[in-house]
């Protein structure tokens, strides 16, 4: 048996750490570890509930801006704070903008390298490549000399003998099993999304000033005002036009590039639609109303649990189920009582001290068998949970949401594949890339949403009545949901004397990459690992493809609380 | 194999990147960094020279953000910046390599480009606990700084966190976090501040830096003076609103609507030290204080602790006569520009530096290699 580290994980945000056992040629066991820890949670405590926001924010600069609206929500939660309408649809043309430019972003510069081998981009026939990327995409950069162009550009590059970011990939494994056009044209299209993107999350600058970290939230709606008259406010006609370009563009983008490339790239890796199934259980607070925000059933993504891969039944969330453990994680509970089966606490009457008790550095294995994360164990319901795009697509799936039913039919349809497919490190990919095109339909509509309200006058974005925080009750507490790119995320608030008492976050891939709980329960990313085939131990290829479909993002996941471990009613979810 | 006759220019060629783009490119950046354009073929020749300089970039306790910014990089384009400008080997974010494959690059090029290299750090350094609140391939965060760092030609630290500790290093500091010149004392550093640094300005430093091969003119934090020479609030599309006293007083209100002055509702402009107004962001397409936001002093020494509350009006020294003097302006009482330039020199004299300004290692700008550059 061998022991396997992946140490740093690359491609991800943040510093993630994988340890497994190989037996027989295929994993036998797997253990995550995240690798950094910051405390923003304890920083927090104290200050103006008002600027949680512009702290929280910076959990993470790769999901950016999806920690600012949980916690305007959880602060307007506690606050009772209803926000004007033209905040919610700037709140949700920034967050569905995230979601699409993070997705491409995810796909062609995180996940695309371990499918695409780029040296073997240098063998095509660029007129070959040509009549591939015509036959499956109206995408118009399609010439054999467009291509024969990006050719060059590499050869220019491998033969210069610094090969800068691609200097130190598996080139030559065995596992890069797609022809060298298919490499091209992806080579090719890594290099038009990168060039896209920055351009297209220019709507973050309109509606936030920069990117990353927008600047324009604010409890109890957004500083982006609105006038038609006037060319000095933040939303006016012109920049509504403007807006509509860009939004139009993503559409293009996803339907010309990111949908086509995952639908010619797939089947030709059929495997992996049977690896890396992981738990099977799923968790989706649903989010992105066109209407009343607090009425779940409006929204794009439905709320919702699914268990076991039961497509036959969706379960309601109760956020009073929530737990984390820290059995493997490098925290410690105070007090002995309130623990669960699993060794977890509800995030309200949670309690964190950080304390490191693992190998001193610098350390080749980790002691699995004690306390190997900065990462916390949650789970609901005693159940570790899978959260992000396939969640969100089975829970919206299962529960015969049109729209989402159509799309994921649609594809497997073109696959000829029954639904079990999605259970699988190909079925993450494909996922990811249809809510990016359910998400980019629906942008233009937020966009028009907000001409209309600015060409009626109904221009209000603020609601002024419990800024000054005179206004406040001494005590309150609230929460804030969001389905940021990666998946279901909370945030609890609690404020006291003008003041944050209490902070947390729960935070998608803490659900996915975190450790094991004390009933020895793997995370999820632990469980998708399992009975993987690797070729080459010391080309780890195959860990990376299963760990990078989640898209781990480490900054958000590592967080701690310091409450007071006290009784505390859980507020519902809006 | 070495092909020491690749240039730029040839791969630039390649790809069909004309003589007239790389002038533009070349141009733009002396522009930021207010060279005038005699040096446009010193800057040209530097940026085609044969072999291209190695940079890696160590990310340690952050958010990735800064990355994520150097990614939005417009002009220059970051594929140019990434392949063709240098030999961009480790960023863990976009690198092919993992694992073994990834640390060996640094071990590499510590050893091989010893002296030569660029080292960019993101993020604070943990320094209580032995460190070991972040660990790479089961090294500290310190351990690989202190390696990568005191082998390197200079190290470019990005935003607020490796500058001075940002947000991480903010009370109670948890994890004893600090900026990279305080955690690897006697290094060559300039300091590019910021929530996030701001892609321009660092994508400048690089072409400076392999132009004249030294950084250019700094400040007492070590910053470069080109983009942390002038305040905010001197720059500021909303300044004549100051100046003449229109202020917005409550969000959404009218004078929200007509972009004028955020002094009321918060904004740190008055205190803060940036080029964000003339450089904007994404593309020169908006900066926070156009979306209707006050500036919270990103680019500010411990502007976590010293600027917060972000929401509270300068001075933070209450009763000082300043808000009252604004109160008036804002009424209508006083209204003349004269009268906002006094406020605003007040201001400028009372805010306490609370920076441990004697913390920094600060190599004096060198005046023999900077002398002529006019800037």
């Amino acid at each position: 048996m061998a022991r396997i580290v992946v140490d740093p994980v690359s491609r991800i945000e943040g510093h993630l750490r994988i340890e497994a056992n190989l037996e027989g040629g295929k994993l036998t066991d797997a253990w995550s570890s995240g690798t950094m820890f910051r405390g923003i949670e304890m920083i927090l405590k104290g200050r103006d509930p008002r600027e949680a926001w512009i702290w929280a924010q910076r959990i993470c600069g790769v999901c950016t801006m999806v920690h600012a609206i949980a916690s305007v929500r959880a602060v307007e939660d506690a606050l009772k704070i209803d926000v004007p309408e033209n905040a919610k649809l700037v709140r949700n043309l920034i967050a569905g903008a995230q979601m699409v430019q993070d997705h491409v972003v995810h796909f062609y510069h995180l996940h695309a390298l371990d499918w695409v081998d780029v040296a073997a981009a240098l063998k095509a026939d660029p007129a070959r490549t040509s009549s591939l990327a015509q036959s499956i995409s109206n995408c118009e950069k399609s010439s054999a000399i467009y291509f024969k162009g990006v050719q060059s550009r590499v050869k220019a590059v491998v033969d210069s003998g610094q090969l800068s970011l691609f200097a130190s990939g598996y080139w030559g494994h065995p596992a890069y099993t797609l022809p060298p056009e298919v490499n091209l044209m992806a080579v090719a299209h890594y290099l038009e999304a990168l060039a896209w993107q920055k351009d297209f999350i220019r709507i973050h600058a309109v509606l936030g000033g920069k990117n990353p970290h927008p600047q324009s939230f604010l409890v109890g709606g957004m500083s982006t005002a609105m006038d038609p008259n006037e060319p000095a406010a933040v939303i006016t006609p012109e920049r509504i036009i403007f807006m509509r370009d860009l939004v139009r563009g993503a559409l293009k983008f996803v339907n010309d590039y990111y949908i086509p490339d995952v639908l010619a790239i797939a089947p030709l890796y059929k495997d992996w639609f049977t690896r890396g199934e992981g738990l099977g259980n799923f968790l989706a607070y649903g989010d992105y109303s066109s209407g009343d925000q607090s009425d779940p059933k409006t929204f794009l993504f439905p709320r919702g649990i699914v268990m076991g891969r039961d497509l036959s039944r969706v379960l309601p969330v109760d956020p009073h189920k929530i737990t984390e453990s820290v059995a493997h994680s490098w925290y410690e509970y105070s007090s002995g009582g309130n623990l669960d089966e699993t060794g977890g606490k509800h995030p309200a009457i949670g309690e964190t001290f950080p304390k490191y008790s693992g190998p001193k550095a610098p350390f080749d294995h980790l002691d699995v068998d004690a306390k190997y994360s900065w990462l916390k164990a949650p789970r609901y319901d005693g159940k570790p949970m899978e959260v992000g795009p396939l969640a969100r697509m089975v829970v919206g799936y299962a529960s015969g949401k049109k729209e989402i039913k159509d799309s994921i039919d649609g594809v497997l349809k073109a696959l000829n594949a029954p639904p079990t497919v999605l259970f699988s490190t190909l079925g993450r990919i494909a996922a990811r890339a249809l809510e990016s095109q359910l998400m980019a339909r629906q942008l233009e509509s937020w966009v028009n949403q907000l001409d209309d309200n600015l060409a009626h006058g109904k221009t209000a974005i603020f609601n002024p009545v419990r800024w000054d925080p005179s206004s406040w009750p001494n005590s309150a507490s609230g929460v804030g949901f969001h389905e940021a790119p990666r998946g279901a995320l909370g945030h609890w608030v609690e404020i006291e004397g003008k003041a944050i008492k209490n902070y947390q976050a729960v935070v998608p891939t803490t659900w996915n990459a975190g450790p094991r709980d004390s009933k020895g329960q793997r995370g999820a990313y632990e469980a998708a690992l399992l009975n993987t085939p690797v070729a080459d131990p010391n080309r780890p290829l195959e860990i990376l493809r299963t760990i990078h479909s989640f898209d781990p993002c480490i900054a958000c996941a590592v967080h701690v609380v310091d409450a007071q471990g006290r009784e505390y009613t859980i507020p519902r979810i809006p | 194999m070495l092909a020491t006759d690749t240039t730029l220019g040839q791969s630039l060629a390649n790809r069909g990147v004309s003589r007239r783009q790389l002038v533009k490119f070349c141009t733009a950046m002396l522009g930021t960094l207010a060279l005038p354009d005699r040096y446009l073929a010193q800057t040209m020749a530097a940026v085609t020279k044969a072999r291209k300089p190695v940079l890696v970039w160590l990310p340690f306790q952050d958010c990735t953000g800064c990355s994520e910014s150097m990614l939005r990089s417009s002009h220059p384009d970051v594929a140019d910046v990434v392949l063709d400008l240098l030999s961009w080997e480790y960023h863990e974010v976009v690198m092919a390599g993992a694992g073994d494959a990834a640390n060996k690059v640094l071990d590499r090029v510590a050893k091989e480009e010893k002296g030569k290299y660029i080292v960019v750090v993101e993020g604070a350094i943990p320094t209580a606990d032995d460190g070991m609140y972040c660990t790479i391939g089961g090294r500290t965060a310190l351990d690989i700084a202190t390696q990568m760092c005191s082998n390197a030609a200079a190290t470019i630290a990005v935003g607020a966190c490796a500058f001075d500790g940002g947000l991480v290093r903010s009370s109670p500091n948890p994890t004893g976090a600090l900026g990279v010149h305080e955690a690897v004392p006697g290094i060559k550093v300039i300091n590019m501040s910021g929530c996030p640094h701001n892609p321009v300005n660092t994508a400048a430093v690089l072409v400076h830096y392999l132009t004249f091969h030294d950084l250019p003119d700094l400040d007492q934090y070590n910053r470069p003076l080109f983009a942390y020479g002038r305040i905010i609030h001197d720059q500021c599309e909303r300044r004549a609103h100051f100046d003449a006293g229109r202020f917005v007083t409550e969000w959404g209100d009218d004078g929200h609507k007509k972009g004028w002055c955020l002094y009321k509702m918060g904004c740190k402009g008055p205190e803060a030290n940036f080029n964000c107004p003339i450089v904007q962001w994404n593309d020169h397409t908006s900066w926070p204080i156009r979306a209707g936001h006050g500036c919270i002093a990103c680019a500010s020494p411990r502007f976590w602790d010293n600027m917060s509350p972000f929401y509270d009006r300068l001075p933070m020294v209450h009763g000082f006569g300043v808000e009252a003097s604004a109160s008036h302006i804002g009424a209508g009482l006083l209204g003349s520009a004269l009268v906002g330039v006094t406020i605003h020199g007040l201001v400028r004299t009372i805010k306490p530096v609370p920076y441990p300004v004697e913390a920094i290692n600060t190599p004096a700008p060198n005046p023999e290699t900077t002398a002529g550059k006019e800037n």
